[in-house]
């Protein structure tokens, strides 16, 4: 076995497995603040990459312009999506809130498609170039800087979360909601601060992992990956996101190299359904119980 | 509620002809599907067949979802399992298409009865990626078991045969695939009428209570998933003999989305809804096929626009129904026929 080729494929998968911590960060933000499953994460993904495509290769912005402008673009797009189609449902059974995100993630598809055609885009380059060694280990470079700016997101997301006033109104309403009522937190604000900010992490992660690999419509199927990583890890437990991401991206990668790349979502779904048979709630999950 | 319509009896409730009215316009219904293959031209046959397969697979996850309420993304991969049964069965082995086709209902059932073992431990949601997985997993054993399935490229079989007689023309499946699915869909009917069934709906409104009054949940739940799978399978199968070709590709996870999409439009816990959900839900994409065509003269980008168009028409009508109309199509019909009954007054 060949240790330093399987030490740079492990390097770039766990960049990856930052990349997807974020995303299911983004995921486990929305769950735990509205207990909706987002199946359109994906695409919100994608949609964020093709407007740092519009931006940057269209209106040829600099890219430190147009990433900060495809982030928020991004996040108003989960905010206009909380507001108009999840509020509705509010009350309504699971099956039918997830049925929605699924009905979402179909029409960003066929916007996208409608805007920008169906051909697979390459997104400028905007990260340095040069290889990146750690110790004697080569990382690309995309990768690698890529997994940087995710995880500063990531940190200033959970630095959010312990110690600001809406990082708190966010934990008060995910632990019990009637009581983050009587407490005066405007629980329907923190509903769409919660997609907004959950779309914010996806929206950035969609433009690292398109630089990276490319941005098609059919992009959105990330979003299976991400499904994984949170099933995994636990739907309501930001840890459980964070370890399973950085797990699974690993896992993908390496199943990839070794075995083909047609084994990347198999070896991924062994796990998820290992995890579902043994512990439901996920690795950090918590397991609710249920009464009559 | 019907006036002059009290029922006394259990029996009478659960009759499936209540009235002679139903019979009379249940009867006309299926003599025009009868005559309908020697009127329609080649088109209107095609999509007669489409309909028909996708009425037979939606019913089956109807009964799944709408009736147990156990999400499945797995449909589409079970219909496959079908398939693959019968394209090999019909290489290997030359039986006649009805011996195939229950085999083929019976694999998918064996397959979903394995799928939904996880369903007494997992529900909800968590099912709902139990059946994605599944779905992963099938992809993966129909693109990868070569000596089997044949690989990416698939399987091509031979048009379904019986006594000499050979199916190949759509006029000729239509006569397999609408009585079958007539016959499926009553026996759902029936089905859902009886003690299981029944139980299906007490699991379905709440699960701990059923299992207190003395239903078994993994017995009923993998019963469900049996029969859901076996509708799925046939469904499947009838895809295999109609396109005559059998490809992973054939089976996609939108697939599965299209289904579900099926039952919640046309309205959940509904056979009615079932059926009217896979007429549309077919139906819709040829309609914008039409509107299309009738667009080129004017707008010559029109054919470009129309993928993406139908993938936003597709979001919406999930979205819409489920915000606006969440009974689906079935309470539209109920609303229409409530007029007419009621008419000349309005309540």
């Amino acid at each position: 076995m060949d240790w330093l080729f399987f030490g740079e494929i492990s390097l770039a998968g766990l960049a990856m497995g930052g990349l997807y911590a974020l995303i299911a960060l983004g995921f486990v933000m929305i769950y735990k603040a509205t207990r909706v499953i987002n199946f359109a994460i994906g695409e919100i993904m994608m949609f964020a990459a093709y407007l740092f495509l519009a931006f940057a290769g269209g209106m040829e912005l600099s890219a430190w312009i147009a990433l900060p402008l495809a982030v928020i673009g991004g996040s108003i797009l989960g905010g206009v999506i909380e507001k108009t189609m999840i509020r509705p449902m509010l009350g309504e059974s699971p099956i039918s809130v997830v049925m929605v995100t699924i009905g979402i993630a179909s029409i960003l598809v066929g916007l996208v498609e409608f805007i920008w055609t169906a051909d697979p885009q390459l997104l400028p380059n905007f990260l340095p170039r040069e290889p990146v060694f750690i110790g004697p280990l080569y990382l690309a470079p995309k990768i690698a800087y890529g997994f940087l700016i995710g995880s500063a997101l990531l940190i200033i997301y959970l630095l959010y979360f312990r110690f600001s006033r809406g990082g708190v109104a966010l934990r008060a309403t995910a632990s019990d909601q009637a009581a983050a009522y009587s407490m005066g937190i405007n629980v329907r604000r923190v509903f769409n601060l919660a997609w907004v900010f959950g779309s914010l992490a996806a929206s950035l992660a969609g433009v690292l992992v398109a630089a990276t690999g490319g941005l098609s419509p059919q992009f959105g199927i990330i979003g299976l990956s991400v499904l994984v990583v949170v099933i995994v890890g636990g739907l309501d437990s930001i840890l459980g996101a964070l370890v399973a991401g950085v797990f699974i991206g690993w896992l993908e990668t390496v199943a990839g190299a070794y075995l083909g790349g047609e084994y990347r979502m198999p070896a991924t779904f062994v796990v998820l359904a290992v995890i579902l048979v043994i512990r439901p709630y996920g690795l950090f999950g918590t397991h609710e119980i249920e009464r009559v | 509620m019907r006036i002059g319509d009290a029922k006394q009896t259990y029996e009478a409730d659960e009759a499936i002809w209540t009235s002679s009215t139903q019979k009379f316009w249940f009867g006309l219904l299926l003599l025009i599907l009868l005559l309908f293959p020697f009127m329609a031209d080649s088109y209107l046959l095609y999509l007669g067949c489409l309909v028909g397969i996708a009425v037979i697979s939606t019913t089956g996850l109807n009964i799944l979802t709408g009736f147990t309420g156990l999400i499945s993304l797995g449909q589409a991969g079970f219909m496959g399992v079908g398939a693959y049964t019968v394209a090999w069965l019909s290489l290997n082995t030359g039986l006649p298409f009805p011996v195939t086709l229950l085999l083929a209902g019976l694999v998918a059932a064996a397959v979903g009865i394995l799928v939904g073992l996880p369903s007494l431990r997992v529900k909800g949601l968590y099912l709902a990626i139990a059946t994605l997985a599944a779905s992963v997993f099938l992809h993966f054993i129909f693109a990868e078991w070569e000596s089997v399935t044949g690989g990416m490229g698939g399987l091509s079989l031979e048009p379904a045969h019986l006594f000499g007689l050979t199916f190949q023309s759509d006029f000729r499946m239509y006569f397999i695939i609408v009585p079958l699915a007539v016959l499926m869909v009553f026996a759902a009917r029936n089905v859902l009428r009886t003690r299981v069934g029944r139980a299906f709906i007490a699991i379905r409104d709440r699960d701990i209570s059923a299992e207190i009054l003395g239903i078994n949940l993994l017995r009923y739940k993998l019963m469900s998933f049996a029969l859901s799978s076996f509708y799925a399978g046939v469904a499947g199968g009838l895809f295999a003999y109609f396109y005559r070709v059998v490809t992973p590709e054939s089976f996609p996870l939108s697939m599965s989305i299209f289904y579900l999409a099926a039952v919640i439009v046309g309205g959940m816990g509904n056979l009615l809804g079932g059926i009217l959900g896979a007429a549309f839900m077919t139906l819709v994409p040829e309609a914008l096929k039409l509107l299309t065509a009738a667009l080129t003269p004017f707008y010559p980008n029109a054919p470009v626009f129309m993928s993406p168009m139908l993938e936003i028409i597709f979001g919406a009508l999930i979205v819409g129904f489920l915000i606006f109309e969440p009974h689906g199509l079935a309470e539209i019909w109920h609303r229409i026929r409530r007029f007419f009954r009621l008419w000349p007054f309005r309540n």
